[in-house]
């Protein structure tokens, strides 16, 4: 059987040869701006003192969320993250997964809100995005790491490929569950699609696309070992080092500082409880 | 004013296959056989005065509500017209153009849903301020208007409440403060009333009888309760798998079903606040008249003199005695009662029950009632147990 091998694996990678071989401008491009922007982003987070980005977490926790609970919570995990050292891993971890979501969301949205409008399109994409799911991340590591090179983009595109699969689902979902008598009153005063689309549709399915952005930030921050493995900044290089030098004690900081951040984000965006 | 003219609707892909069967008389069931397609509305006929309420009448399934969709457009006409007055000028709303269509539904018609339809994340004022701002119009004039809105329809307090703390009633409330806004002259009510429990439905239907006499709408109103129908209706068009059965005035169909499927949804319904006097009474024309006048009764020894002065009842002798609209029945004395033509029968029934004599119709209507007027015919207990049976004289 084995003679007569299909040569599959061969067929992708003379892809990806000729894609690096014709399109090495054009990725280094994507590269190089996308590098750019992560690395305002990050310094930006880092502009602040750490009390003073405390402080303005603490006011999001009270302002948005009326909880006091979360609040101190806030301020006892940064300031533990403060202390074991890894504040400036926290906040390029924290750059990478807001703009993982950013990405999510911008390309998600869309995405969603057409396979609703059109059923057929949907039946296409179930499968597509069974695959980006299920399909372990590494595979597809290697295309991403040739085309884009070491660093923090293949990380931030393998986590987007890996999360985007979440918003565009619970898009789809809350558009296509718009209850349909509320669309019909719209229709009977004369609302045109657009109209329908942003007074109707979005409002009505705001609670669940919430819930893909809150889904998207704890997909991306799953991701951030694996990112580190193609060279991204942030919490999950020392898990790496740690790994390799097998060092438990800072194998397990690091891991905490991630289930903080994890905790921290998900109470912040959680969908549902606002005002 | 709204013409609807030979209208078929066909759900399913490729409609226009179930119409050449249509046309050779082939009925729902063997379409549906055949073709899979479903006829909702059959060839309908139908006309809708400016101030009138013309109830569309039937089960469900029976194609009312997909009737009233096609007038905004929310179903598509597969065959037919629906004429719509705009800017002046009669307009049919299945051929005019997609922003002709927009624009009549946005200033001549609005809806109200029988779920409401309200956005939950609005509040009541927003709810009703939604139509306007559709339109784009400014925001000063759309607080003043939903503001008067919502005074018209006693919800002022609750404008900052969001529907999903207001009672059923209330929710409603806001649905007809919604359609009102764009002061638009056609109300689509799709069984509006029906989702409310009855003490709630009697209140908002009184309330739409109400504002209809200051605001003078055409309103189609879907129902499956004939007494509703009745009660709101100016006209009602009963519905059966998808074909108008029988339209007319609410008396007329009390009064004469066309088939059995109307004699059934009448014969669960209550004619006491329908009818007249004057058509279910027995006409002096059909009585005999002998030297002792006209004969009521030989049995009870019940006459009428020829010249309709007096009444004698077993040897004693009456003068009638007149009764109108507004007066007090438990006034009147154990004798027999002369009442206008368009006397209701719940009103004849009482007095009938407190005089213990027959009630005499005169010819005039109670307000241009001629106090000479002559009597033109008579109900007994017979004629009120005939009808409240569902049986006419005329069958006797």
């Amino acid at each position: 059987m084995e003679q007569f091998k299909l040569p599959l694996g061969n067929y992708i990678e003379t892809f990806v040869d000729w894609l690096v071989d014709n399109g090495a401008s054009f990725f280094d491009a994507i590269s190089e701006s996308l590098e750019w922007m992560i690395a305002l982003f990050t310094n930006a987070l880092l502009w602040f003192h750490p009390i003073a980005f405390i402080i303005v977490v603490v006011a999001i926790a009270l302002y948005f969320r009326r909880s006091i609970g979360l609040a101190v919570y806030s301020v006892l995990a940064l300031l533990l993250i403060w202390n074991l050292g890894y504040w400036v891993e926290t906040m390029q971890t924290l750059a990478l997964v807001l703009y993982a979501t950013l990405f999510c969301m911008l390309i998600g949205l869309p995405i969603g809100i057409y396979a609703a409008h059109h059923p057929l399109f949907y039946k296409i994409l179930q499968p597509i995005l069974d695959l980006m799911q299920t399909v372990p991340t590494f595979v597809y590591l290697i295309p991403t790491l040739t085309l884009f090179g070491l660093g923090v983009v293949p990380g931030l595109i393998s986590t987007v490929i890996f999360a985007i699969a979440a918003p565009i689902r619970l898009t789809y979902l809350g558009i296509s569950e718009v209850p349909k008598d509320i669309l019909e009153a719209g229709q009977s005063f004369g609302a045109t699609k657009r109209q329908l689309l942003f007074r109707i549709e979005l409002p009505a399915a705001a609670t669940s696309i919430a819930a893909g952005v809150t889904q998207c930030i704890m997909l991306s921050l799953s991701m951030v070992v694996i990112a580190a493995l193609v060279g991204a900044d942030g919490l999950g290089k020392p898990v790496v080092r740690a790994l390799n030098t097998v060092d438990i004690s800072s194998g397990f900081e690091a891991g905490l500082a991630i289930v903080f951040l994890a905790i921290l984000l998900d109470r912040l965006f959680k969908a549902g409880q606002a005002k | 004013m709204i013409e609807i003219k030979n209208l078929d609707v066909i759900f399913g892909p490729k409609p226009e296959r179930a119409l050449a069967l249509l046309d050779a008389g082939q009925g729902r069931e063997q379409i549906r056989e055949d073709t899979g397609l479903v006829v909702g509305v059959n060839n309908a006929n139908l006309t809708i005065n400016k101030g009138e309420i013309c109830v569309l009448m039937g089960l469900s399934g029976s194609g009312k509500s997909s009737l009233l969709r096609c007038i905004n457009g929310l179903n598509e006409t597969t065959r037919g017209s629906i004429n719509i007055e705009h800017n002046g000028e009669m307009i049919d709303f299945v051929n005019a153009d997609v922003d002709t269509q927009r624009e009549i539904r946005m200033t001549r018609i609005s809806m109200v849903f029988q779920k409401f339809a309200l956005m939950p994340w609005l509040t009541v004022a927003q709810n009703v301020a939604m139509p306007l701002e559709l339109q784009g119009i400014d925001t000063k004039e759309i607080k003043t208007r939903v503001a008067a809105q919502l005074e018209l329809v006693g919800l002022d307090q609750w404008a900052k409440l969001k529907p999903s703390e207001l009672s059923g009633g209330m929710q409603q409330r806001v649905g007809l403060a919604r359609a009102l806004v764009t002061e638009s002259d056609i109300l689509l009510m799709d069984e509006p009333f029906s989702a409310l429990d009855p003490l709630i439905r009697t209140q908002l239907q009184d309330e739409l009888i109400q504002l209809q006499e200051k605001l003078h709408k055409t309103i189609i109103f879907v129902s499956h309760d004939l007494d509703e129908a009745l009660k709101l209706g100016t006209n009602i068009a009963i519905m059966k798998d998808g074909i108008i059965v029988q339209q007319g005035k609410p008396e007329d169909i009390v009064l004469n079903p066309a088939d059995d499927y109307v004699r059934q949804f009448v014969a669960h319904t209550n004619p006491i606040h329908v009818l007249q006097a004057s058509s279910i009474m027995r006409p002096i024309t059909e009585m005999l008249l002998t030297e002792k006048g006209y004969c009521l009764s030989k049995r009870h020894d019940y006459w009428l003199s020829e010249d309709q002065q007096q009444v004698y009842y077993r040897g004693d002798k009456f003068s009638p005695q007149l009764w109108q609209c507004g007066q007090d029945i438990a006034k009147l004395t154990a004798a027999p009662t002369c009442v206008p033509a368009d006397t209701a029968m719940q009103d004849v029934m009482e007095i009938r029950y407190h005089t213990d004599h027959s009630v005499f119709i005169m010819k005039g209507n109670d307000e241009d009632l001629d106090h000479n007027e002559k009597i033109q015919g008579v109900i007994g207990d017979k004629e009120l147990y005939h009808t409240l049976l569902g049986k006419m004289m005329l069958e006797d």
